[in-house]
C-alpha cells in the first residue's frame, strides 16, 4: 500500500490502514539507523507534520482532525510498531497538546494550538528530575509568583524530545500545590543538555532541561492552580500512559512479524524453525497477547471518548499489561533469532531495548501494580 | 438509578469507596479520600453525567467539598451563572 497521508490533504483518511502504510514507507525502513544515530531526522519530523500525525485529536478549528482517542491509540500502535523513538515523540507532544486542549485558555489555544497541530512547534513534557521520577511529591523545581507572573528555577531530567522541543510543559512546585507552566524554549534562562547512549528509545532525543531564574508571564500557567492543579498532571500522564500502552502493542506486533518472517526462512537440520513446536508456542503467545493488549487499549480509548472516569484505571491496566507483554515477547523474539537477534542486522535487538523502557516510563510497572491492587481492595472493601 | 443530582453524586462516591457512608453535607476531604486521581475521576463523572464542562475558574476546592456543593455547582453551570 502506498502512503496516502502526505499526498492529498483535503481528502485523506486518518485511520489505521493509512498510518500503517505511512509507517511502512517512511518510518520502519530507517528505524535502525535512527537508533544508531540517536536522533530522528528533521525531514521525518516534517513529514509527520504533513501527515497530520502530531496531535490529530485537536479540533479542526485549531488545525487538527478531531480524531477520536480510539483512533489515536491505533495511530500510536502503528507508529510504535515501526519505531518506539518516533512514537515517544508523538507521546510527549500529544501530552502537551492534550493538556492545552483540556485546560488551556482561549489565548493559549490561539497561540499554541495551530502550531502544535501542524508540528511547527514541538512539545515536551517535563516532570522527572534527577531526584524524582514517579515520586512527584519530591520534585524540587520551583515556580514563585512574581509581578503577576512566575519565576521558574530547577532542573528536569530524562525529557523525551527535549533536545528538539520548542515548548515545554513544566510541572513545578508552586506556592500551594504543583503548577503546570508552558515554557517556550527560547525563554532566557532555559538551557538544554542532550542525554545520549540510553538503553532504549535511543533516538527519542532525551535531554536534561534546566531553568535558571526563568521569568514567565501570567499566561504561562496552564489550567487551574490550587487543589485542582494535580488534575492537569493526572490527566496528562493518563494520556501519556495510553500512548505508551498503544506503542507497546506495536512492539509486540513487530516482534510477531519479525519472528514469523525469520522462522519461515531459517532452517535447523534442514527443518524450518517454524515447524518446531517450541517456536510455535512462542508465536502463539505473541498472537494471544497482542490481541489481548490491543483490546485493553481500545477499551481505555473507548472510555476516554465517552468521557468515562473509568478510563483512568483502564489505562493503568492496559499500560501494565501491554508493556510487560512487550518486554516478555521482545526477549523471546531475540531468543528466536539466536545470535542474529543480538546483532544490528535484525530489528529485534532494538525492540528488546525499547520494550524495557516501556515498563519504566509514565509510571513504573511497580507503581502501576500498586495502584491497580489498591483499586481492587478499595472496590472489595465492605 | 438515583433520581436526584445529589443522590447520583453520592452514589458515585460510595461506588468508588464502598466502605463509606456519607451524607450530602459531609466534607469528603476530611475523610482523607481525595487525591489527584480521584479529583480527576470526580470531575470527569460530573461532566459526563450532567453533560457539562466545568471551567478552570470553578475548579476550586469548596465546589467539591460535599455532595451538596457539587450539586449546587451543577445547578449553576446548567443555569449559566458560573464565574468567568
Amino acid at each position: 500500500m502506498t502512503d496516502q497521508l502526505t499526498q492529498s490533504p483535503a481528502t485523506r483518511v486518518l485511520d489505521r490502514a493509512a498510518v500503517r502504510a505511512f509507517v511502512d514507507q517512511h518510518i520502519s525502513p530507517g528505524a535502525d539507523a535512527f537508533d544508531r544515530a540517536g536522533a530522528i531526522p528533521q525531514e521525518l519530523l516534517d513529514r509527520i507534520g504533513e501527515a497530520g500525525l502530531w496531535a490529530p485529536f485537536l479540533p479542526p478549528e485549531l488545525g487538527g482532525r478531531g480524531t477520536d482517542l480510539v483512533t489515536l491509540g491505533e495511530i500510536h500502535e502503528e507508529v510504535g510498531r515501526g519505531c518506539s523513538s518516533v512514537r515517544s515523540l508523538l507521546t510527549v507532544h500529544g501530552m502537551l497538546s492534550w493538556a492545552l486542549q483540556r485546560w488551556g485558555s482561549a489565548a493559549q489555544l490561539e497561540r499554541w494550538g495551530p502550531r502544535l497541530a501542524s508540528g511547527r512547534t514541538l512539545g515536551a513534557f517535563c516532570l522527572s528530575e534527577p531526584g524524582a521520577g514517579s515520586d512527584t511529591g519530591a520534585i524540587t523545581t520551583c515556580a514563585v509568583p512574581r509581578g503577576g507572573g512566575w519565576v521558574l528555577d530547577g532542573c528536569k531530567k530524562w525529557i523525551t524530545g527535549g533536545r528538539r522541543a520548542d515548548l515545554f510543559l513544566v510541572f513545578a512546585r508552586g506556592p500551594a500545590s504543583t503548577v503546570a507552566l508552558l515554557v517556550p524554549r527560547e525563554t532566557p534562562g532555559v538551557s538544554v543538555r542532550p542525554i545520549d547512549d540510553m538503553l532504549g528509545t535511543r533516538a527519542s532525543m532525551l535531554a536534561e532541561v534546566a531553568f535558571d531564574n526563568v521569568v514567565l508571564g501570567p499566561d504561562a500557567l496552564l489550567g487551574p492552580s490550587g487543589f485542582a492543579s494535580g488534575m492537569v498532571l493526572t490527566g496528562t500522564l493518563d494520556l501519556g500512559r495510553y500512548s505508551v500502552a498503544a506503542g507497546s502493542v506495536g512492539i509486540v506486533q513487530a516482534c510477531l512479524d519479525a519472528c514469523a518472517a525469520y522462522t519461515s526462512q531459517r532452517t535447523v537440520g534442514g527443518v524450518l524453525l517454524r515447524e518446531m513446536p517450541l517456536i510455535r508456542a512462542k508465536l502463539s503467545d505473541m498472537v494471544t497477547d497482542v490481541r489481548a493488549a490491543r483490546l485493553l487499549v481500545a477499551e481505555a480509548g473507548r472510555l476516554k471518548d465517552a468521557g468515562d472516569s473509568a478510563t483512568i484505571m483502564a489505562t493503568w491496566v492496559a499500560k501494565y499489561f501491554a508493556s510487560t507483554a512487550a518486554a516478555r515477547h521482545a526477549t523471546e523474539a531475540v531468543q528466536v533469532h539466536g545470535a542474529n537477534g543480538c546483532s544490528p542486522d535484525f530489528p529485534v535487538a532494538r525492540y528488546f531495548r525499547d520494550a524495557k523502557v516501556m515498563e519504566i516510563i509514565e509510571g513504573s510497572n511497580e507503581v502501576q501494580r500498586t495502584t491497580i491492587a489498591a483499586e481492587a481492595y478499595r472496590r472489595c472493601a465492605s | 438509578m438515583p433520581d436526584t443530582d445529589s443522590a447520583r453524586i453520592l452514589a458515585f462516591i460510595t461506588d468508588r469507596f464502598p466502605q463509606t457512608d456519607i451524607t450530602e453535607s459531609e466534607d469528603i476531604f476530611s475523610l482523607g479520600y481525595i487525591n489527584s486521581l480521584f479529583a480527576m475521576e470526580l470531575v470527569m463523572f460530573l461532566e459526563k453525567t450532567f453533560a457539562l464542562t466545568i471551567p478552570n475558574d470553578e475548579l476550586f476546592i469548596d465546589n467539591f467539598r460535599t455532595a451538596k456543593s457539587m450539586t449546587e455547582l451543577v445547578g449553576r453551570l446548567r443555569s449559566g451563572t458560573v464565574a468567568g
